[in-house]
C-alpha cells in the first residue's frame, strides 16, 4: 500500500499541518512517511502545497510527481495539480470556495464543503480537518481513531478546548463522505 | 642584591620580531604586566590577528589562538563564551581592526562582548611593506598611495576609540600612546582598568594606542616619535571616549 | 526507542545536542533557517549557546575560537553562506581543530536558487579554502542517517582534530520523517590537552595556530596532515549498496538524488531490467575501492552516475573506475533534480550501448 498524497492552499488554510497530522498518523500505525513542504518565498502568504508519503514498503524516493490523491483547498491548487494526478487517482476538492468541477474522465472527485462544515462548528480554521477526516473515510489509508488520539495530544492546557472541535471537525468530514455514498 | 625591575612573566622568552623603534614591544610589555598584576595570566587567553601583530601567540605566555585577518574578535567571542570565567583580549593592528575586520569588531561592541581589544594603530600597513591604512593621515604616503592619501579618492581616516563609543555595549574605550614614560604609564592603567572592567563584566572594552613604525614612515625612532605626537595626535586625540561602567570609581587606577 | 515525525533541520540540531554540542554559532539563510532558530530555543535548555553571528565569516571563526578553546561546536548554513565560511575552515583544518559544519546546499552559483541543489561537491571534497587540506564530508540521504551521521561527526571530529562537513540538501533539511534516536557507538577520544583554556599555571601555553612561518615547518605541518588524512581514508570510509548484488547497471548517486535513483532502480527491475545504486556516505574520503570492487564484480555492463549538479562526483566515480566500465552521466542544475522517468532512460540507453 503506498499513497502519494499532494495537499495545496492558500497559506492559511492549515495545509502544511494537515500533512503533518497524516504523517504522523502513518508514522504511529507503523507505515514509512515522508512529509515535504515546498518552502520559501511561496510560503509567506501566497500558496503553499506540500506532499506527503505513506507506504507498507520502505520509502526511497520522496518526491511526489505523479499523485494518488489530491488534497486542493483552493482553486489555483485544483488548476495546478489536478493535471499531475495519477490516472485513477483522487481528487479531493473544497468546494466552499472552489466552484469548478475536475475535468479528467480517468479520475474520481470528492466534493467536500468543508470550510462551510467548519463555519457549522464555529470555527472556520478546522475546514482542514474537515478534509481530512473525508479523506480518511475514502482512502482508509489510516484510522480516524489515531488522528483523534493525537489530538489529544497535540492541543493541551488552553488550547485543550480545540480537542472536540478538531475531533467533531474529522467526523463531519468523515459523515459528508458517507452521505454522498448513501 | 634586590630585583628592581625584571621581564614579565606575561611574556615569553622568546625574541620580538619588531623593528628598532616600533612600539609594540612597549605594548606587549604593557599587557604582560597587566596580566601579571592582575594574576589572571593562568586564566586568560589571546587572540593574534594578521599584520605585526602575527606573532603575540610567541610572545604572551597565557595561552593563545591566532585568528584570521580581521576575526580576531569573532574567535575571542567564540572562546569567552565557552569560558567566560577567563579573561579574553584580542590584539590588533588597524589594517586588521579598523579595515577587513570592521564588522568583527563592531558587532562584538555592539553585544557587549566581554573581551579587551588592544587596537594598536600606527596608521600603515607594517607586516605587509607600507601600503595605505584606513588609518593613514591625509597627505600621509604610503607604497599604494605614492601621492600621499587624499579625501577626493580615499576618504578621510577613521577613529575607531570614537566610533565604537557610540555603541552601549562599549564599557570602556580610550586612546593613548606610548612615546614617553607618562604616556606609556598612562596606557598601562587604560589597559587596567580594560581588563579590570572586562572581569568585573561591564561589556566590552578597548584601547587603542598610537604606535610608531619607523620602518614604513622612512624615519628615525626618534623622528618617528616626534612625528606621532605632531600628526597623529592632533587627528586621534588622546583620552577617554566611552566609560560605562558602574564600578567606574572601584576600577583600579 | 518509538519513532518520532522529525523535520531534517531541526533533527540535525537535536542530534548535535545529544551528540553534546554545546555551542552553536550561526547567521540566518534558506533553507536552514529551523537549524539556528532550533538552537535557539533548545541550546538554553541545556546550559550551552547559541549565537547568532553578524555574518557566516563571524560565525565560523567564533566556531574556531569555542573549537580550539576545547568545546563541542556547530556552524550550518547554505551554500552561498558556505561560501564564506571557507576561509574559517581552512584556518580550522590548519589548525587541526573539531569543527562540525552543516550545509543544506540549495542551488547556485552566486545567489543561486533556494531548491535543493548538490553543486558544492566540489568544494566540500577538494576544500573550498586555500591550502592542501581536507574536510571529512558526509552525505546523508535520510533524517534517520543524519541523525545517526550527525554523532558520528563529532567523534570524527574529535578523534582526528579535524572539521566534518554535514553535505545534506534543502530537501533533507525541510522535510520530515521518522527518527529513532539511537545510542551512539561509544568511541575512544583523545584528551583535548591542546585546548586554550587557561594554563591556571600549570602547564606551558597552548597555542592554536595555521601559521607556520619557516617552510621547513609548514612543510612538516602538511606532511603530518597528509598522514591524518591517509589514517582517515583507511578508517572512515562509509557508503551503501542497494540491489547492486546482479545488478547489470548500476546507478551512483549520493543524497537526495541516490534515493531517486533508487526508486528509478526499483521501476527498472519491475520491467526487467536489473538495476543497482552504489550510493556513497562519505564523499571525502571517497569509497573509491568499494565502488571499484561493486562496479567489478561480474554482473556490472554500465554505471550511470546522476547528481544534482553539472557533472562534480563524476571525476570521482571515473578516479575510481579508472576505464574499467563505461560511464554516463545525467545531471539537473540550479535546484531541480532528476526524475526517476529520467533516469530509467539514461539507464536503458547505457545497456543499449554495451
Amino acid at each position: 500500500m503506498t499513497h502519494e498524497i499532494i495537499l495545496s492552499g492558500f497559506g492559511g488554510q492549515g495545509i502544511m499541518a494537515m500533512g503533518k497530522m497524516l504523517a504522523e498518523a502513518g508514522m504511529q500505525e507503523g507505515l514509512s512517511v515522508n512529509w515535504l513542504p515546498s518552502y520559501g518565498p511561496e510560503v509567506r502568504g501566497g500558496t503553499a502545497n506540500c506532499s506527503v508519503m505513506l507506504s507498507s514498503e520502505p520509502i526511497v524516493s520522496p518526491i511526489v510527481l505523479e499523485p494518488t490523491e489530491i488534497i486542493v483547498m483552493n482553486k489555483p491548487s485544483l488548476l495546478r495539480f489536478e493535471p499531475q494526478l495519477k490516472s485513477g487517482g483522487v481528487a479531493f476538492i473544497n468546494s466552499s470556495i472552489i466552484e469548478i468541477p475536475a475535468t479528467r474522465r480517468d479520475i474520481s472527485a470528492f466534493y467536500v464543503p468543508c470550510l462551510d462544515i467548519a463555519q457549522e462548528l464555529g470555527n472556520p480554521r478546522a475546514a482542514n480537518m474537515v478534509m481530512l477526516g473525508a479523506y480518511i473515510e475514502v482512502t482508509q489509508c489510516v484510522q480516524q481513531k489515531t488522528v483523534e488520539k493525537m489530538l489529544s495530544h497535540l492541543f493541551t492546557g488552553a488550547k485543550a478546548n480545540l480537542v472536540a472541535l478538531n475531533k467533531e471537525a474529522l467526523r463531519r468530514g468523515a459523515t459528508c463522505i458517507l452521505k454522498a455514498a448513501s | 642584591m634586590a630585583i628592581v625591575y625584571q621581564r614579565s612573566k606575561g611574556l615569553t622568552e622568546i625574541e620580538q620580531h619588531f623593528c628598532p623603534g616600533c612600539t609594540h614591544g612597549v605594548i606587549h610589555k604593557l599587557v604582560a604586566e597587566v596580566l601579571e598584576e592582575l594574576d589572571i595570566i593562568g586564566s586568560t587567553v589571546g587572540v593574534a590577528s594578521v599584520g605585526c601583530s602575527a606573532f603575540a601567540y610567541n610572545y604572551f605566555s597565557c595561552d593563545m589562538q591566532q585568528a584570521a585577518h580581521g576575526r580576531a574578535p569573532a574567535v575571542a567571542t567564540g572562546i569567552k563564551r565557552v569560558h567566560p570565567d577567563l579573561a579574553v583580549f584580542t590584539y590588533q593592528g588597524d589594517g586588521d581592526l579598523a579595515a577587513i575586520g570592521t564588522a568583527e569588531i563592531v558587532h562584538a561592541a555592539m553585544r557587549g562582548e566581554k573581551i579587551t581589544a588592544i587596537f594598536v594603530n600606527n596608521a600603515i600597513y607594517g607586516m605587509t611593506g607600507g601600503q595605505m591604512a584606513p588609518t593613514t593621515l591625509l597627505g600621509q604616503k604610503a607604497t599604494t598611495a605614492p601621492q600621499g592619501r587624499n579625501k577626493e579618492q580615499h576618504g578621510s581616516p577613521i577613529r575607531m576609540a570614537e566610533m565604537l563609543a557610540t555603541l552601549d555595549g562599549c564599557a570602556y574605550s580610550e586612546r593613548v600612546m606610548v612615546t614617553d614614560p607618562a604616556s606609556i604609564a598612562r596606557a598601562k592603567r587604560a589597559i587596567k582598568k580594560a581588563f579590570t572592567l572586562q572581569l568585573a563584566g561591564a561589556g566590552f572594552t578597548m584601547v587603542e594606542l598610537l604606535s610608531t613604525c619607523p620602518t614604513n614612515w622612512g624615519l628615525s625612532p626618534i623622528e618617528a616619535v616626534g612625528w606621532l605626537k605632531e600628526n597623529l595626535v592632533p587627528y586621534y586625540p588622546l583620552g577617554v571616549y566611552a566609560d560605562r561602567s558602574e564600578q567606574k570609581e572601584e576600577a583600579t587606577r | 526507542m518509538a519513532k518520532e515525525l522529525w523535520k531534517g533541520n531541526e533533527a540535525v540540531a537535536e542530534a548535535a545536542i545529544r551528540a553534546g554540542c554545546r555551542y552553536f554559532f550561526g547567521y540566518p539563510i534558506t533553507p536552514q533557517n529551523e537549524i539556528p532558530e532550533y538552537f535557539s530555543r533548545h541550546m538554553p535548555e541545556h546550559g550551552g549557546v547559541f549565537l547568532q553571528a553578524e555574518s557566516e565569516v563571524a560565525a565560523i571563526n567564533m566556531t574556531y575560537g569555542a573549537a580550539g578553546s576545547g568545546a563541542r561546536v556547530m556552524t550550518s548554513s547554505s551554500s552561498p553562506g558556505i561560501s564564506l565560511k571557507q576561509e574559517g575552515i581552512s584556518y580550522i583544518a590548519g589548525a587541526e581543530l573539531p569543527v562540525v559544519i552543516v550545509n543544506m546546499m540549495r542551488g547556485g552559483p552566486g545567489l543561486g536558487s533556494i531548491a535543493p541543489g548538490q553543486a558544492d561537491y566540489f568544494q566540500a571534497t577538494r576544500g573550498g579554502g586555500n591550502g592542501d587540506y581536507r574536510t571529512v564530508t558526509l552525505a546523508p540521504a535520510t533524517i534517520q542517517e543524519m541523525t545517526d551521521l550527525t554523532q558520528e561527526a563529532f567523534d570524527i571530529a574529535d578523534l582526528y582534530r579535524i572539521p566534518v562537513l554535514i553535505l545534506a540538501d534543502g530537501m533533507i533539511g525541510q522535510m520530515m520523517e521518522a527518527v529513532e534516536w539511537k545510542k551512539p557507538r561509544a568511541r575512544k577520544l583523545p584528551a583535548k590537552d591542546w585546548a586554550t583554556d587557561g594554563t591556571k599555571g600549570k602547564r606551558e601555553h597552548n597555542i592554536v595556530n595555521s601559521l607556520f612561518i619557516d617552510p621547513k615547518d609548514c612543510s612538516a605541518h602538511n606532511i603530518r596532515l597528509q598522514q591524518k588524512h591517509d589514517k582517515i581514508t583507511q578508517n572512515e570510509i562509509r557508503y551503501e549498496e542497494y540491489l547492486t548484488d546482479d545488478a547489470e547497471v548500476l546507478f551512483v548517486a549520493y543524497g537526495t538524488t541516490a534515493r531517486i535513483c533508487q526508486s528509478a532502480a526499483l521501476k527498472l527491475r519491475e520491467a526487467g531490467v536489473k538495476a543497482g545504486v552504489f550510493r556513497p556516505i562519505s564523499l571525502w574520503p571517497y569509497p573509491e575501492k568499494e565502488l571499484y570492487a561493486c562496479a567489478n564484480r561480474g554482473s556490472v555492463k554500465t554505471v550511470v552516475c546522476a547528481e544534482m549538479s553539472m557533472g562534480q562526483m563524476i571525476d570521482d566515480v571515473k578516479i575510481a573506475l579508472n576505464g574499467t566500465k563505461p560511464i554516463r552521466f545525467f545531471g539537473t542544475g540550479g535546484g531541480t533534480f532528476p526524475t526517476p522517468a529520467e533516469l530509467m532512460n539514461v539507464a536503458r540507453a547505457a545497456l543499449e550501448e554495451v
